[in-house]
Order: C-alpha cells, then sequence, then structure tokens
C-alpha cells in the first residue's frame, strides 16, 4: 500500500510483515524509530506470536537475538554505529555460529568525536564479520531488502545486515509502498532452522574448534557468500515477480553505456551521484554510475565487468580507512587487477558532510581534466586543517584537536542567524 | 523435598540408604540423566564437574528431561567440549564470554512464542562469566525477569586462563596478577562484590549460595529453583585445585571448611528477602579454611598468622555469621 511515511516507520512494518518471532531492541540514533516502531506493533497486538525484548545494550540485543535463533525462533534487532562496535563480539559469533538474524544498521558515524549523523564507518567496521551486508539507496528499498533479507539469511543460515544511511533514510518521510501481508507470505516461507536446540533432539552448538578445524568452518562461511552472490539476483528476480519493482541485486548500474567516468558508491548517496550525472551527460560528459548494493559478499566479477573499458573510476565512499584511504576504493581495485584503469577514492559524506552536487561535480570536472591524487576529501577545509597542524607543532600541550577546530570554527548556527 | 540433617558419622555424607525412596538424592537415583557425561578434561579434583554434574542433573530430573543449557564461556565450557566429542546429553548452546544470560533470555523466549512452556533454560558460568565480564547481562536478564535459572560456579578466579583475579578472588588470596610480593602480598582488600545480594537487591524470585561441601542442599535448592518460573540465581562454590593450591582429594573438604568457618554462607532468598540459611554445624577457625590453600600461604609462617590479615578475614567470617545468623546452637550433628 502506497503512503506517506517516515523511513524507519515503513523499516519497521516491513519487519513486522517478515513475521519476525522474537525482536530485542536497544536504542541509539538514529536506529530509534524503527525499534520504537516494532515496540507499537507489537504491544498494540498488530504484530502476533512475537516477543519485543527491551535489553539492556546493544551486546545483550545481538546475543539475546542469537539465542532465539538457536532455539529455532526467527530474530531481528537493529543498531546503528557505537551500538555495532559494542556488539562487535556477537556479531562475529552470531556468523561463526550460523544463525541467520536479521539486523538493521541505521549508518552513522563512529567517535571519537562523538557524532550521530550519517557515514558507513559501522559497517565498514565490521565487514569482515561474516555477515552478508546490503545497502539501501531509498527507502523503498529499505524496506524491500529487509523481506529479501529474512528469505537470504535462511536459505543460507547466515547473518544479513541491511544497511540504511542514518537520517538520510531513516528520518526521511516519503512515499513509499508498504507490501500487502499475502504478499510477502508469498515470499517469505516460515523459518525451517538448520540447527536448533531441542531436549527431543539434543544437540552441542558452539563447541572449540581447534586448528584441525578451523580453516575448514571458516572457509564454509566463505562458500555460503560465494553462494550468495548467486542466489541475491535470484531472490530479486523472484521479489520482482511477486512485488512487481526491483530491488537488491549485486550491483546497479546507471547511464554507463559509453562511459569514460563511472562513480562507484554505496547507499543513499546514489541519488545525488544519479542527479550530478544527468546534468553531466545532458553537457556532454561521457559519465555514469554503479551503485554497490552488495557489499558482502563483494561481488568482484560483476564489478569487473560493469567497468570494463571505463578510463577512470571514483570511488566515493563514506568511511576512511585511516593510514590508507578509501576502504570500497580498495575492493574495487581488486575487482580491476591486472587492468589499468585509474581509480580514484573520494572521501566524503563523513559524520554528515553534505555531499553537494556542486562540489562532486567540480571534483569529476577536475579528474576528468588532468591526473589527480589517489585520496580526495570532498570539501575538505584545508585553511583549518592547516591552521591545526600549525597550532598544534607550536606547544606540547597543544589541546584536544576537536574542541580546537570547533572553537576555531565557531558555532554552526552562527552564520545562520 | 525436605532439608535431610542425618549426616553419616566421621564422613558427613548424606547416608541415601537410610531414607525413604522419594528423599533421595538425584545422582543416587538410577534414573539420573549424566547430562554432563563422562569423558570430559576436567582437572582431578575439578569442583566445578562436581557442582555442575549435581545441578544438572537435578533440573532434568525437576523438568521432567525438558531442559536447555547455555554456557558462558569458561573451564566448564572447554573442559566439556573438545568437538568432535562433548558430554553433554542435553541441548546446549557456548556463545561468548559474557552474555550467557542473555543467549538464555532468547532462548526462553523463543521457548515461549513456540508453545513449549515446558521447556526450561538454564544458564551457566564461572565467577569471571558471572560476577566480570557477564555481569551487565546478568542484571538485565534478573530486571526483566525472565525465566531462567542462572548459575554461577564460583572457584574464584579466571582459572581458565591460568588464575588471574576476578572480582570474586578473596582479599589477600594469591593469583597470577596477585602475586604474593610487595608490602601487600596478593589480593587486595577491596569492599567486595557479593553478587548473590546483588541478585537479592534485583528482587527476583528466587536466589541461593551453595557449596560442593553439601551436594544434597546444592540438589534441593536446584530443584527448588525450577519449580519457580522468572529469573532465578544460584550461586555455587566450586574449589579449583590448580587455582587454589589445594590437594585434588580434598576439594569437598576445603568447600566444607569454607561454610563451616563461616566465609561462604549458605542461604536461600525469595524476592529480596532471605528465608533460610544452613546453621554451621561445627565452626571452624577460618586459618583452618585457609592452611588447606596454598594460595594463602602467605599469610602464615609455620601455621602463624605473618600479619592481621587472616584476622581480618577471620572478622569477614564473623561478620557472615552475624549477619545470616549461622550460629544458632542447632542440634544437627545427630
Amino acid at each position: 500500500m502506497l503512503k506517506q511515511t517516515e523511513g524507519s516507520h515503513a523499516v519497521a512494518e516491513a519487519v513486522g510483515l517478515c513475521r519476525p518471532e522474537v525482536i530485542c531492541a536497544y536504542p541509539i540514533t538514529p536506529q530509534t524509530h524503527i525499534v520504537e516502531g516494532l515496540g507499537e506493533l507489537v504491544k498494540s497486538g498488530h504484530l502476533k506470536g512475537c516477543e519485543y525484548i527491551n535489553v539492556e545494550s546493544e551486546f545483550a540485543a545481538l546475543s539475546v537475538a542469537i539465542g532465539a535463533s538457536a532455539a529455532g525462533a526467527r530474530a531481528y534487532t537493529a543498531t546503528s554505529s557505537q551500538g555495532l562496535l559494542f556488539m562487535a563480539e556477537a556479531v562475529y559469533n552470531a556468523s561463526g555460529l550460523g544463525l541467520p538474524i536479521v539486523m538493521t544498521l541505521g549508518n552513522r558515524a563512529i567517535g571519537a568525536p562523538i557524532n550521530i549523523w550519517n557515514d558507513h564507518s559501522d559497517a565498514m567496521a565490521l565487514r569482515d564479520a561474516g555477515w552478508i551486508q546490503l545497502f539501501a539507496e531509498t527507502n523503498q528499498e529499505a524496506v524491500d531488502l529487509h523481506i529479501q533479507a529474512f528469505k537470504l539469511a535462511e536459505i543460507l543460515s547466515c547473518p544479513v545486515m541491511v544497511c540504511v544511511d542514518g537520517f538520510i533514510l531513516t528520518h526521511a518521510v516519503e512515499r513509499i509502498d508498504v507490501p500487502e501481508q499475502e504478499l510477502v507470505d508469498a515470499f517469505l516461507p516460515p523459518y525451517e532452522p538448520v540447527q536448533v536446540l531441542d531436549p527431543k533432539d539434543p544437540v552441542s552448538i558452539g563447541a572449540m574448534v581447534g586448528p584441525e578445524a578451523f580453516t575448514e568452518v571458516r572457509y564454509l562461511e566463505h562458500h555460503k557468500q560465494m553462494r550468495a552472490l548467486d542466489l541475491i539476483p535470484e531472490l530479486s528476480a523472484e521479489f520482482k515477480s511477486i512485488f512487481g519493482r526491483d530491488a537488491g541485486g549485486l550491483v546497479r548500474p546507471y547511464r554507463t553505456e559509453g562511459a569514460d567516468t563511472i562513480v562507484v558508491a554505496m547507499g543513499s548517496v546514489n541519488g545525488t551521484i544519479k542527479d550530478v550525472i544527468d546534468d553531466r551527460r545532458e553537457a556532454g560528459d561521457k559519465i555514469g554510475c554503479l551503485s554497490i548494493c552488495s557489499f558482502r559478499p563483494f561481488p568482484l566479477e560483476e564489478v569487473r565487468a560493469e567497468l570494463l573499458g571505463v578510463r577512470r573510476i571514483v570511488v566515493l565512499e563514506k568511511s576512511l580507512a585511516v593510514g590508507l584511504g578509501g576502504v570500497l576504493a580498495s575492493h574495487v581495485r581488486m575487482a580491476l587487477r591486472g587492468r589499468n584503469q585509474l581509480v580514484y577514492t573520494l572521501i566524503a559524506g563523513l559524520g554528515g558532510r553534505p555531499i553537494l552536487k556542486k562540489s562532486l561535480s567540480a571534483f569529476l570536472s577536475k579528474v576528468e581534466a588532468e591526473p589527480h591524487a589517489d585520496v580526495h576529501f570532498l570539501d575538505l577545509k584545508n585553511d583549518i586543517v592547516e591552521r591545526e597542524i600549525e597550532r598544534a607543532s607550536q606547544q606540547r600541550r597543544s589541546g584536544p584537536t576537536a574542541e580546537n577546530v570547533l572553537k576555531h570554527i565557531g558555532s554552526p548556527m552562527a552564520g545562520l542567524v | 523435598m525436605n532439608i535431610i540433617k542425618f549426616y553419616q558419622k566421621g564422613t558427613y555424607t548424606v547416608g541415601n540408604r537410610l531414607v525413604s525412596e522419594e528423599e533421595r538424592t538425584t545422582q543416587s537415583s538410577q534414573e539420573r540423566t549424566n547430562s554432563i557425561t563422562c569423558g570430559h578434561r576436567a582437572c582431578q579434583g575439578c569442583g566445578e564437574a562436581l557442582g555442575a554434574r549435581y545441578a544438572i542433573d537435578s533440573a532434568m530430573r525437576a523438568t521432567n528431561n525438558q531442559l536447555i543449557a547455555v554456557n558462558a564461556t569458561g573451564c566448564l565450557e572447554v573442559f566439556t567440549t573438545p568437538y568432535p566429542e562433548t558430554s553433554w546429553q542435553i541441548p546446549w548452546i557456548h556463545s561468548l564470554f559474557g552474555n550467557a544470560a542473555a543467549v538464555a533470555t532468547g532462548v526462553a523466549a523463543a521457548q515461549r512464542i513456540k508453545g513449549r512452556d515446558n521447556v526450561r533454560v538454564i544458564a551457566q558460568g564461572g565467577d569471571g562469566g558471572t560476577t566480570d565480564i557477564g555481569f551487565g547481562c546478568l542484571s538485565g536478564m534478573f530486571e526483566r525477569n525472565d525465566d531462567v535459572l542462572y548459575i554461577c560456579y564460583d572457584n574464584q578466579a579466571y582459572m581458565n586462563t591460568g588464575v588471574q583475579r576476578s572480582s570474586a578472588t578473596p582479599p589477600a588470596a594469591r593469583t597470577a596478577t596477585t602475586p604474593p610480593v610487595g608490602p601487600e602480598p596478593g589480593n587486595v582488600f577491596g569492599t567486595g562484590k557479593n553478587v548473590p545480594l546483588i541478585a537479592m537487591a534485583h528482587n527476583i524470585p528466587y536466589v541461593a549460595t551453595a557449596a560442593v561441601a553439601d551436594l544434597r542442599d546444592l540438589e534441593a535448592k536446584v530443584t527448588k529453583a525450577m519449580g519457580i518460573r522468572g529469573a532465578r540465581y544460584i550461586h555455587i562454590l566450586v574449589p579449583c585445585p590448580l587455582g587454589w593450591g589445594s590437594a585434588a582429594h580434598d576439594t569437598v573438604r576445603v568447600a566444607r571448611l569454607a561454610v563451616e568457618s563461616g566465609i561462604f554462607p549458605l542461604f536461600e532468598a525469595e524476592h529480596g528477602v532471605v528465608t533460610n540459611s544452613t546453621a554451621i554445624r561445627r565452626q571452624v577457625p577460618v586459618a583452618d579454611y585457609l592452611l588447606a590453600q596454598r594460595r594463602f600461604a602467605h599469610l602464615f609462617k609455620k601455621g602463624k598468622p605473618v600479619d592481621d590479615r587472616a584476622g581480618r578475614l577471620q572478622a569477614m567470617a564473623d561478620e557472615n555469621i552475624r549477619r545470616y545468623n549461622l550460629l544458632r546452637g542447632e542440634e544437627t550433628d545427630r
């Protein structure tokens, strides 16, 4: 049903339609509206057959989900940022035990300095934790990916993280088609666990595994994700056959035909990028973009195929591998192994900094005109950085960096009044 | 089950032959489930293996064998599951060190939602997994009153990693991280962290302490706990010959000295109120308990205290005796 609603609320409704049996909630901005929405669905009786458990930390949230999933219940939780890091140990544990938990990650920066706004640092921090990671481009896709995620997770018995940009998507109110229950039921069968704690058939789960078998267990985890490379497009196609719209898949090209330049990115920023590409195509620039929906498993072959023959690739990413540059860019370079193609890393949108069409277009013009440094920080305020480096070099006790930078910039409201 | 006060002279072992069939222990029954079966890798004289065996078999009997166990990382987890072998004859899951209580909450929630209310859940861990790293999850489980019995097997240090101090390590005790050197050798005299009392502060339906000195009492408390719904906590003192520096054949004796000296009081509490304590039958000085363990050896020279620290430990026992009314002059040694 079409409705004007907030992204988080639509995600909550979508999760509810998937008939979860145990939901564990611990609040963190910007994930809060999702678990609030689900709490209301359960408490009001609209979502039946579901236990909603308010826990004392994210670590407990995922741990409760682990117990519920191992006991045969369909389990769900949601988090963001610091919360994901706080549950990091359990994140690895859930995948290591092969439990098909679905978790929404309302993407948010990681502190210090503490920052509640959007970037992808959280998802990138746990990219190798054995979870499938899907990135939603729009709120419609966020809804649709959750429905696919439960099915994907349960077929593989592997946890799935649906990444939804904090605030940009979670708090945006827009037109969303929330599917009918019958359609979701037709797509998503009841959860049939591959392992379950049951007194009728006792099993031990979570035994110690030494060098004699650890590699094999890890390989099998990798093998699941390699299977997901086939499954994700299949589920996307099946989803379309039932719901009548595209959602998910591994990668999504936009106006890449004959392109000299392709911008690669994940999540909601693809909307801005597409606008820039439309403008530049109109002006005669041969440019397109490639949205990566599945970051784990990373679709190396699809990315390689989509970028075939492209002169330069700009990887726009909302995270920074400190001391290296880009995470996504490293992946793209791996996909392009053996090929002589220019890859630029464009770090943008950290801690919620707006990614402006104007700035992005200016950078694209620059790299199209002449070679540029490997790593570029979009809209970096060079004067502030240089002044702080200089100031810190003047005295040993130069004080806290973030506070000094803020002192220099002044109140963000100052320029607005 | 009635509290049995009949003790065989000399050994203090409860004589099953002398009581009626229904009052006999779970372990004496041919129907016992051997939930942790033989062949596990616990050290000789392991108090935790003994305590867990009695606790789980009793819980099995009390639940008509409808039991799922969640285990924190630690000795019990490691020595029972050297896969592909497992000692567990019941459904069992180990997730992490600090989340056993939360995982158990999830397992219990799944039973409820699946309409399997007869299937009950136990979470268990050592003192490190309970009083330190798992404390947040434990408190959360208590506060929500989730239908889980949490059992802490307290051997008073991180034994699995090689005897490092935990918040359950007693003052002055030698551990690998509180060596008996310097002006204040061994563990510090802190303020203590009494998790049974903290559990009581959550007003949960049932809290009890037990020790492997009195296995009938341990069985009775587990059985009672499984007859109650909601969050329950049993804290069992389980000597560790390796970490305590006690003889493997002395595990039960050392546990008894802890109880009979008052340093480890046995009591039960319901909804935050102490309802019962086990009277000390034949009081012994704390020094007897300390001298049986090398971890306290630095407190004595030729059997005599080197300073006031043994006395301070005696004062702690005296305070327990007062607080739980452990010297009631009851005639129990019939």
